[in-house]
């Protein structure tokens, strides 16, 4: 997979290689390679059912993948493989954050704690397992006052500081979004997995979107991958894109490069499928059309012309 | 004690005192099984069992630190009880639940039964099925009234009994709104694959929950065993499904409605005993089970919309 290296000199954050997952009789993924950089939108594209989430899926610890290695560097140079973690690893030891097609907050939990959540094992060590907690000791509150310092950055980040103390499950949909992607950002990952980031959003909604992300590409210094249906989203912010079809990858590269391949257009406007079906439609229409003028013995001329043409149009197709 | 026209106010005031020790005691052991059913959705039948235990290691313990002077004894045997509970909280969970998580959903509620029964056996076995007595510890109290020959008195160990229970749940409720710990617990409760993706061991998490709710009721077992004076292997029946009332009066699942159930549950069990008749005690707090069930299955505390076991 040559053409999956960018020029860039660094060697990449992310390497998939080979990745395939099959559930029974599906190859859900079927041999699929890319990378991902450093400080770098890599976004993942493709139809429905293409085995975009399935890869997030593998690379989060839910699916233990039939064959293929994902493989992410730390910033100390080391390299770890996802596939081999449980999702409560993936975390701490993968230092890979990721989000759900669907809002996954806590509801019940204040907008802060959330965050503190994301935040937890660096508290737990300073609490000595809670015991430390218990009684408040120095060593917890200052903890504690630093996790808190750090959940106030990301909060001011995502415009959600007013709202700290709010109930999670109160705030707007948009908001709850936006809530997902700075407690990700909190647990500090080296690679952010979003899924549909921008589903269910209206389009200032979504432009806001595209400007966090930006943001988070720039200060953080993070890979993000990004699983979205949303073009303008897509096309406004990635660096690289990825597409599959059919669990397979059919292109890859710049924005305007993907956007002009053949294949990935017949993928999206399903060229194929749609002439089938438009044959389908012909001949089915056709014999209704023949029925219909059969069962009509008076004649009414346009409907048997009708009928003919559609037999006619059913035959040369 | 019997009822009089002139001691009526001392009277009623003698029962408040039983009530709310009892209530207090009966709360610590709800908090275990409102706790568990807040985070995992099962009720832990064995866990009045669990309790059983702790009043057994208390037993044990205050045989062993006979000579030792009595807070430095009550501390050592509240040390061992909790230690040796918390491990049986831990283990029961190890062993007869994790296994069955994510099968259908009575199968943990089967194994809890088991489990009741099991530990039952198994005290009965190692320890004899006769009623073994604690000789009073602390002795002597506090005359609250006296009217007309009826005195209302607190006894010491009702006010230690009261004061250690306001010092767990005041420790509970900090340890569930301001630790990192009680924070896992609550995100575990609310989305196990959530919390588990940023990096929350959700097992632990579970198996800790265990230990806590069996460290409170370690505590309410060695208060129990000075309060009474005798344990046997059977006590964690009745003192469960008392708790267990007391965590579905409050709504279960919620952590302040197992203390205010557990104490509506003594004073209810006080009243009813001062007022009407000893042995019909029981029947009043099962009686409240059952209406509560029928008009406010949510309990006092609850969300309506839990829809688990």
């Amino acid at each position: 997979m040559s053409e999956a290296v960018p020029s860039l000199s660094a060697p990449p954050l992310l390497k998939v290689e080979h990745l395939s997952m099959r559930f029974g009789g599906l190859l859900a993924v079927d041999d699929v390679s890319f990378h991902a950089q450093d400080g770098e939108i890599t976004a993942i594209i493709g139809p429905n059912g293409a085995g975009k989430t399935t890869v997030f899926n593998c690379l989060t610890g839910f699916y233990r993948p039939t064959s293929g290695r994902c493989a992410l560097r730390h910033r100390d140079g080391s390299e770890v493989l996802l596939e081999r973690y449980e999702s409560y690893q993936i975390s701490r030891r993968g230092r890979v954050a990721r989000t759900f097609q669907n809002v996954r907050l806590f509801p019940r939990m204040t907008v802060l704690e959330n965050l503190l959540v994301a935040q937890h094992k660096m508290l737990m060590r300073a609490s000595w397992w809670t015991v430390g907690g218990i009684f408040n000791l120095p060593g917890y509150r200052r903890a504690s006052a630093y996790a808190v310092e750090r959940a106030c950055h990301y909060l001011e980040l995502v415009e959600l500081l007013p709202r700290a103390d709010d109930e999670a499950g109160e705030l707007p949909y948009g908001a709850q979004r936006r809530l997902e992607i700075a407690r990700a950002i909190c647990a500090d990952p080296v690679l952010l997995c979003l899924d549909e980031p921008a589903a269910g959003l209206n389009p200032s909604e979504s432009n806001e979107l595209r400007e966090l992300l930006r943001k988070l590409r720039e200060d953080e210094k993070i890979g993000i991958l990004l699983i979205e249906h949303d073009m303008s989203v897509v096309m406004g912010i990635s660096d690289h894109i990825v597409v599959l079809d059919h669990g397979s990858k059919i292109a890859e590269g710049v924005p305007q490069a993907v956007a002009a391949n053949p294949r990935v257009i017949a993928a999206y406007l399903g060229e194929e499928e749609s002439d089938e079906e438009a044959t389908g439609n012909g001949a089915s229409g056709g014999a209704k059309g023949n029925g219909a003028s059969n069962g009509a013995t008076s004649g009414g001329a346009t409907g048997s012309g009708a009928s003919n043409e559609a037999t006619d149009k059913g035959v040369e197709s | 004690m019997s009822y009089r026209e002139g001691s009526v106010v001392a009277y009623f005031l003698q029962q408040l005192v039983n009530g709310v020790t009892l209530g207090s005691v009966y709360g610590l052991i709800a908090l275990g099984y409102t706790m568990v059913y807040g985070i995992i959705g099962m009720i832990n039948f064995a866990h009045g069992e669990i309790y059983m235990i702790g009043a057994f290691v208390a037993v044990i313990g205050f045989t062993l630190f006979a000579g030792v002077p009595l807070v430095l004894a009550l501390l050592l045997v509240l040390i061992l009880a909790t230690l040796v509970t918390g491990f049986y909280g831990w283990t029961l969970e190890r062993v007869a639940y994790r296994p069955l998580r994510g099968s259908f959903r009575l199968a943990p509620l089967i194994a809890a039964i088991g489990m009741s029964i099991f530990l039952q056996n198994y005290v009965q076995l190692a320890q004899g099925a006769r009623i073994k007595p604690v000789p009073p510890k602390i002795e002597g109290g506090l005359t609250l009234l006296v009217q007309e020959g009826f005195a209302a008195r607190v006894s010491y160990l009702q006010i230690c009994i009261l004061l250690l229970t306001l010092l767990l749940m005041a420790a509970l409720t900090w340890m569930i709104h301001g630790t990192s710990f009680g924070r896992q617990q609550r995100a575990c409760e609310q989305d196990k694959v959530m919390a588990a993706l940023l990096g929350v061991n959700v097992d632990r998490t579970i198996s800790m929950t265990f230990v806590t709710g069996a460290i409170l009721a370690a505590v309410a077992g060695v208060l129990v065993t000075l309060y009474y004076g005798v344990v046997d292997f059977f006590i964690g029946f009745l003192a469960g499904v008392k708790a267990f009332t007391a965590a579905v009066l409050g709504g279960i699942g919620s952590i302040p409605g197992a203390m205010v159930g557990g104490l509506l549950i003594g004073l209810i069990e006080a009243f009813w005993a001062g007022y009407f008749s000893t042995e019909w005690k029981d029947v009043a707090a099962f009686s409240i089970l059952v209406i509560v069930l029928i008009f406010r299955p949510s309990g006092i505390f609850g969300r309506p919309e839990v829809e688990k076991v």
